[in-house]
Formats: structure tokens, sequence, C-alpha cells
């Protein structure tokens, strides 16, 4: 049991060495942003996210983006017939990487009318070695402010010494089908989309937090209108920069006082390019796709038998799982 | 001391604690909830608690008024406008105290515009709405003719008066039989507003599953249970408090004390039901709330001023046959009991979501705003005091201005309008 977990985990960082690698050619090289035939809508706001660290990450996911040829590096030899082989492993061992691989089926699902996507989220816990990346990333791409993450990692020992372990929990909104949160608010400001994604409309929320209360998972959270360089000689340029979610510029002061939480990063989804946490995942272990794709990769990983839902008994459904 | 210390004391009391507050108001609208001390693990704090209080306090004040104007029962009948006014008074507290918790107080007409009726939220708001339309009429309609009388007073009284009954000089037996009327017929209509709102406030609470310590179907009958007693232990005190109280109201107080005693016994036993019950199931969630309430940081909140000095204490002070004939005692104990009411709301909102939702989410972020420890912070503290220093503003210029009337013994009407007449107790 010991040697396949150390195993796994030296093939979670074989293949982070390899994205690391990746994920930092853009940054050293200041890519040019192209607005490709995968960017769909809103050209203006990927113009102006090229300023940022996410054009960066972002435009790495994109097929197009002149970065083909790098991400065909990713093919690492991995070691075969560990006995637990899943399609995953598969996927992760044949030549295409599982990021390109759920970019051509995003692409995919973008063409069919927003009913019939059902987007899902895979998260394989053996191979998250609980580096934050995505915790990180994702703030960046939100441009939250203190005291939000909307996907933290949940870290737990297990056993006792010499015996113990460690398992870690990415913490994204699992989207439920039934999710408590909608029902309880006062002003229908959170609502569930035909392609399954729950979100805030940040104009019509009150601020009653009634949603976070009723949140089984913590996965929603309270803007409080703190800035990260209070308190400090001078508040800094970036943290007044706006957040992009939702496709739409929000100004620091238009989300204070309101709840905010994970959205499938939706404004890159309708650019094409996956959530930010799925393309900067050191080790592949974030998955996302159509649950109606009956060919997708997360159809595979949720079809496996190892995928469990957090919280299963209270029927909220969620559409995120997790590989145990 | 003499009344005159005692009633400045109150007046100076209340006023600072108004400063006070006013620094927080400032503050709250100014920095917005910055300087609250809730996150998002612990989303609500002493401000929700204090409204849940406040309202309580308000409907049970409300339904002991119903006593008098919907089931006519004369023991209580020189308290009903009293009852009422309270009502109104901490209903006002208990607004101002989630507008404060609110984090867009000015988005609040979003509930009329786009209304979820799905959401207990949304009927609470619409529910207290109607509430306050209702009794403020009520209040009107009660005061109406005294306010008529009274505003033939010269000065200042009788302007104000004059104003408040928009310049009417109806003293008519018809006008005052329609009054009535009309009184009955709202306070009917709020009997079951009251207990819909108020009910529907612990059902806010009752059906959110994912907090094991408030899901269930006792929360909504605990709400008004609690709300009763805690109503009529505030009236008891206020009613031997206001305008000559103990000489006016003494048999009255007395029986509030023993009705506040079956109520608080009611509401003891749901609450003994609802933590043995809990302790028995040892679902992890539930022994993790009783155990904050029990043996957390702020063990205090409930062994000292919950359970002794909200509850033992006053239990004892009711019941033993030394002091329960004696109305100052029985409005002191009512007073303990109205105070340790707010411990049993904070022990209600924040031990109930002071528990971590999924093991680690309070370790995997490092934040002030992500952890399940929570004390108010200066600002919430001073703020809920402010609070406190209006109720006891509120209850001073009633007490000041509000005409006598109802008053089964002779010579009321005089009394009206000559200031110094009213010897607090």
């Amino acid at each position: 049991m010991a040697k396949t977990s150390r195993r796994k985990l030296l093939k979670g960082a074989a293949a982070s060495v390899s994205t690391l690698a990746l994920a930092a050619t853009p940054l050293s090289r200041a890519i040019p942003v192209q607005a490709s035939e995968a960017i769909g809508p809103a050209p203006g706001v990927l113009a102006r996210r090229g300023r940022n660290l996410s054009a960066a990450l972002a435009e790495r996911g994109a097929p197009s983006g002149g970065l083909l040829p790098a991400t065909h590096a990713i093919s690492v030899p991995l070691p075969t017939g560990s006995g637990t082989a899943v399609a995953a492993q598969q996927a992760a061992a044949s030549a295409e990487s599982s990021v390109v691989r759920m970019q051509a089926e995003l692409k995919r699902a973008m063409e069919k009318p927003i009913a019939q996507r059902k987007w899902t989220m895979v998260i394989d816990q053996r191979k998250c070695v609980g580096c934050s990346a995505c915790t990180v990333a994702c703030i960046a791409e939100n441009n939250l402010p203190p005291g939000i993450a909307y996907r933290p990692v949940l870290e737990e020992e297990i056993g006792e010494y010499p015996k113990v372990t460690r398992r870690f929990t990415p913490r994204p909104c699992m989207h439920c089908d039934e999710p408590p949160c909608v029902p309880v608010c006062p002003v229908g400001a959170t609502y569930k989309r035909p392609d399954g994604v729950v979100v805030i409309n940040y104009d019509r929320c009150i601020g009653c937090r009634y949603c976070i209360v009723a949140c089984p998972y913590g996965a929603r959270s309270f803007d409080f209108g703190e800035h990260y360089t209070d308190g400090t000689p001078g508040r800094q340029p970036y943290e007044e920069s706006p957040a992009l979610e939702y496709g739409k510029e929000w100004s620091r002061s238009s989300v204070e006082g309101i709840t905010r939480k994970c959205h499938f990063c939706v404004h890159r989804l309708n650019a094409g390019m996956l959530p930010a946490c799925v393309t900067t995942c050191i080790g592949e272990a974030t998955y996302f796709g159509d649950l109606n794709d009956p060919e997708s990769l997360v159809t595979e990983l949720v079809t496996s038998g190892r995928a469990v839902r957090l919280k299963e008994e209270l029927g909220t459904k969620p559409n995120v799982y997790y590989l145990v | 001391m003499s009344a005159k210390v005692l009633k400045s004391a109150f007046w100076g009391v209340g006023v600072a604690l108004v400063l006070a507050g006013s620094w927080a108001w400032i503050d709250r609208w100014v920095n917005g909830e910055k300087n609250a001390n809730y996150g998002s693990l612990v989303p609500w704090g002493l401000w929700v608690a204090a409204y849940i209080y406040f309202i309580g306090l308000s409907a049970g004040s409300f339904l002991v008024s119903s006593l008098v104007y919907v089931f006519q029962l004369k023991r209580f009948e020189s308290i009903g406008r009293l009852a009422l006014f309270s009502a109104v008074v901490t209903l006002i507290l208990a607004l101002l105290s989630i507008s404060a918790d609110l984090g867009h107080p000015f988005r609040a007409w979003h509930v009329l515009v786009y209304p979820n009726f799905g959401s207990p939220m949304a009927w609470m708001i619409w529910l207290y709405s109607a509430y306050f339309a209702v009794i403020m009429l009520e209040l009107w309609f009660v005061l109406r003719y005294d306010l008529v009388v009274a505003s033939k007073s010269a000065g200042f009284r009788g302007t104000f008066y004059r104003m408040l009954v928009f310049g009417s000089r109806d003293e008519s037996p018809e006008t005052l039989a329609s009054d009535r009327q009309i009184v009955r017929i709202l306070a009917t209509i709020g009997v079951p507003v009251a207990i819909m709102f108020h009910g529907g406030v612990g059902a806010l609470f009752g059906v959110i599953s994912a907090r094991p310590a408030w899901h269930g179907g006792l929360f909504p009958i605990l709400f008004l249970v609690s709300a009763l007693a805690s109503g009529g232990a505030l009236l008891a005190i206020v009613s031997a408090v206001f305008q000559d109280g103990l000489r006016r109201n003494r048999d009255t107080v007395l029986a509030l004390g023993t009705l506040v005693l079956g109520l608080l016994a009611i509401d003891l036993l749901l609450q003994i039901s609802e933590t043995l019950v809990g302790f028995y199931g040892n679902e992890p969630a539930r022994i993790a709330n009783l155990k904050t309430i029990y043996g957390g940081p702020y063990w205090w909140v409930f062994w000292v001023w919950q359970l002794g000095l909200g509850t033992l204490v006053p239990l004892a002070l009711l019941v033993l046959p030394a002091t329960r004939k004696d109305p100052r005692v029985v409005a002191g104990a009512c007073g303990l009991i109205a105070v340790g009411f707010l411990a049993v709301r904070l022990n209600i909102v924040i031990p109930g979501l002071a528990d971590e939702q999924l093991a680690g989410l309070s370790e995997a972020f490092s934040s002030p705003r992500l952890t399940t420890d929570y004390v108010p912070s200066t600002i919430e503290f001073l703020f809920t005091a402010g609070l406190v220093g209006i109720g006891l503003l509120l209850f001073g210029l009633g007490e000041w201005l509000m005409p006598h009337g109802g008053e089964p013994s002779a010579g009321e009407a005089p009394a009206v309008g000559t200031e110094g007449s009213h010897v607090t107790a």
C-alpha cells in the first residue's frame, strides 16, 4: 500500500516537473495575447486579462495559442501496470495530456446549447499533493481580497506515527444539483444555471449571508471589503483592479458587502478556457468537463467506481467528485 | 436613593450608551463590516443574536398585549398599551441591529422587487414589515383618544400630541368605540402575523440541514416559547418601573411573574429535550455544538449567564413563598430572565455556526475570516450597547410622554401633562 502511494507520488512529481517547466515558459516569454478562434465572446475582457498572470496561464491551456508544441512535451514516460490502472492514468500515460483532451472536450461542449451541458469537476485525491497552486491561481484569476479563497485545500492527518498519512481535499463549490444555498436566498440573487453552475448575481445580493449559513461545504465567502495592503503606507493599485468574474468588470467596491463563491470560472469557459484551478494543477489531479458527454474524461472518471461526493447523505447531489 | 437620582441615572446610562454606540454606528457606515469579527465560517454573530433577541422581546410583548386587545383579559388591561409600546420599541431595536448586519442594507427593497417565495428569510422580512405596520397602527388607535384629550394641554406636550393625532379633536364616544373596534381587529390580525413572523424566524434556523444544531422541528416552537417568556419578563420589569408602575400594576406584575414562570418552565423543558436527545444521538456535529456551549471558551455564557442568573435564580425567586408575593422581587427576577435570554440567543447563533463544515476547513486558509473562533469586536459590542441605550431612551421618552389613560383607579386624567407627577420605583 505504502509502495503504491509512493509510486503515485513520484508519478505526480514527474508530471509536476514538466508542468512547472511548461508554466514557466510563458511567464518568461511574455506571450502576446491573441484573440484566437478558441476565444469566443468578450475579447475586450481578454485583452485586459492579458496584462496579468492569468493570461499566461489561460493561453497555455488554449490549443491554438501557439503553445501546442510545448504541450506535447508533457508526455512523460510513466510506469505501467500499477494494478489500479484507471482511465485517468491511461489518459495521462498516452501521448496526449489530459488538459489537452479536456480542452477539446470543452470546445465540443460549448458548441451545444447551454442546457445540454453539465459541468462537472473530478479531483483525484491520490494525485493531489496539497501544493495549493489551485487556491493561488483561483485567487489571482478572480482577484480575490483577503479572507476569501474559493478553493482552499483541506489537509487532514490520518493515523498515528509511524503509520501516518495525509489527505488533501481541494474544496471548490460543489455546484450541487440540489443546492441548499439557492432556495434560502431572499432575493433570488443566487441560482443554478442550466449548465449546472451555481452563480451569484452580485448586483442583487443584499449581503444577508443566509446562503453561507446554509452551505454544508463552507463554499461561500462574504466580502468584507478588505485589502491586503491595508495598514501599510499605501494601498497598492493592483488591489483596486477589477475582478473579471462572469465576464464583467467588477470594481473593488462593487463586490464589497456581498457573498462570493467559485463559479467554475464561467468567464473562462465562455472564452473556451478551462477553469484556472484545472490548468494550474501541477499533478493534473483536477479534471473538468461535461458529464452529459459520454466520451468525456470526467464521464470516464465519474463512472470509474472510484468517485465519491462529499456529504452525500444531505441529498445535495454535488457535481464535484473525488477519486479516493 | 431617591426616585430622582434613579431617574437621572437611567437617562445618564441611556445617553452614554447611545453616544458609545454612535461611534460604532459611524464606523459601520464608514468602514462597512471590516471591523466586525464574524467571517465566512461564522457568518452571523452578536448582531444577529441581538436581532433575534429583540424580535423575541417584541413578539412576546405583543402577544401579551393581545391578551388584552383580543382576549379581553382584565388582569392585564392596565399594561396593554405598555405591552404594545414595548413591542414597537424592541422591534425598532431589532431592525436597527439587522440593518447593520446586512452587507447592503440599502438593497433591502430587493426583497419586494425580486421576491423568492421559497426563502424563509424573505418571508421573515415581509412578515416583520407587516407586523411593524400592524403594531404601529394598533398603538396609534390605542392611544388616539388619550392623545386627543391630552392635546388640550398647553406648551410642548399639547403641540406634540396634536401632531401625533394629526390635529384631530374628536373625543366622541362613537369614535372611541370605533377605535376600540379597530384595535381589536388589528390585534386579531397581529396575533397570527406575530406567530408566523417569530415562528418563521425559528424556521429560518430550523430548516438548515447543514447546521445540525439548529435543524429540526422543535426550533420554531422553541422560538415562540422563548419569545413569550422573554417578552413577558421584559413587560414585568417595565410595568413595574414605567409611570409609577409598582403602585399601579402591583397585581399585574405578580400575574406576569406567574405567566413567565410557566413559560420559562416550558422553555426549559424544550431545551432539556433538545440537549438530551442531542447527546444521546451522538451525532458528531450535534455533540460538537453541545460541547462548545457547555465547555467551550464561553462556557460561562451558558452556566453563569443563561442557566444561573437567567434561569435558576429567577426560577427560585418566582417559586419560593418568601419572595414570590413581592412585586419588586418578581419584577427583578423577570428582569434577570429578560437579560438571560440574550445568552440563550447567543448560544443558539454562535455555537451553531462555530463548527467546521468539513474537517480542516478552518485551517485550510489562514485568515481571521476563516476561523471558527468568534468573539464580537469592540465595534460590535458598542453597537449593540448603543441599541440598548436607544431602547432605554425610547422607554424613557415613553414614560415621560405617553398619556396614562386606561387606568382603573380614579384621578388619571389630571395627571396627564402634569410633569413630575410620575415617580419611578
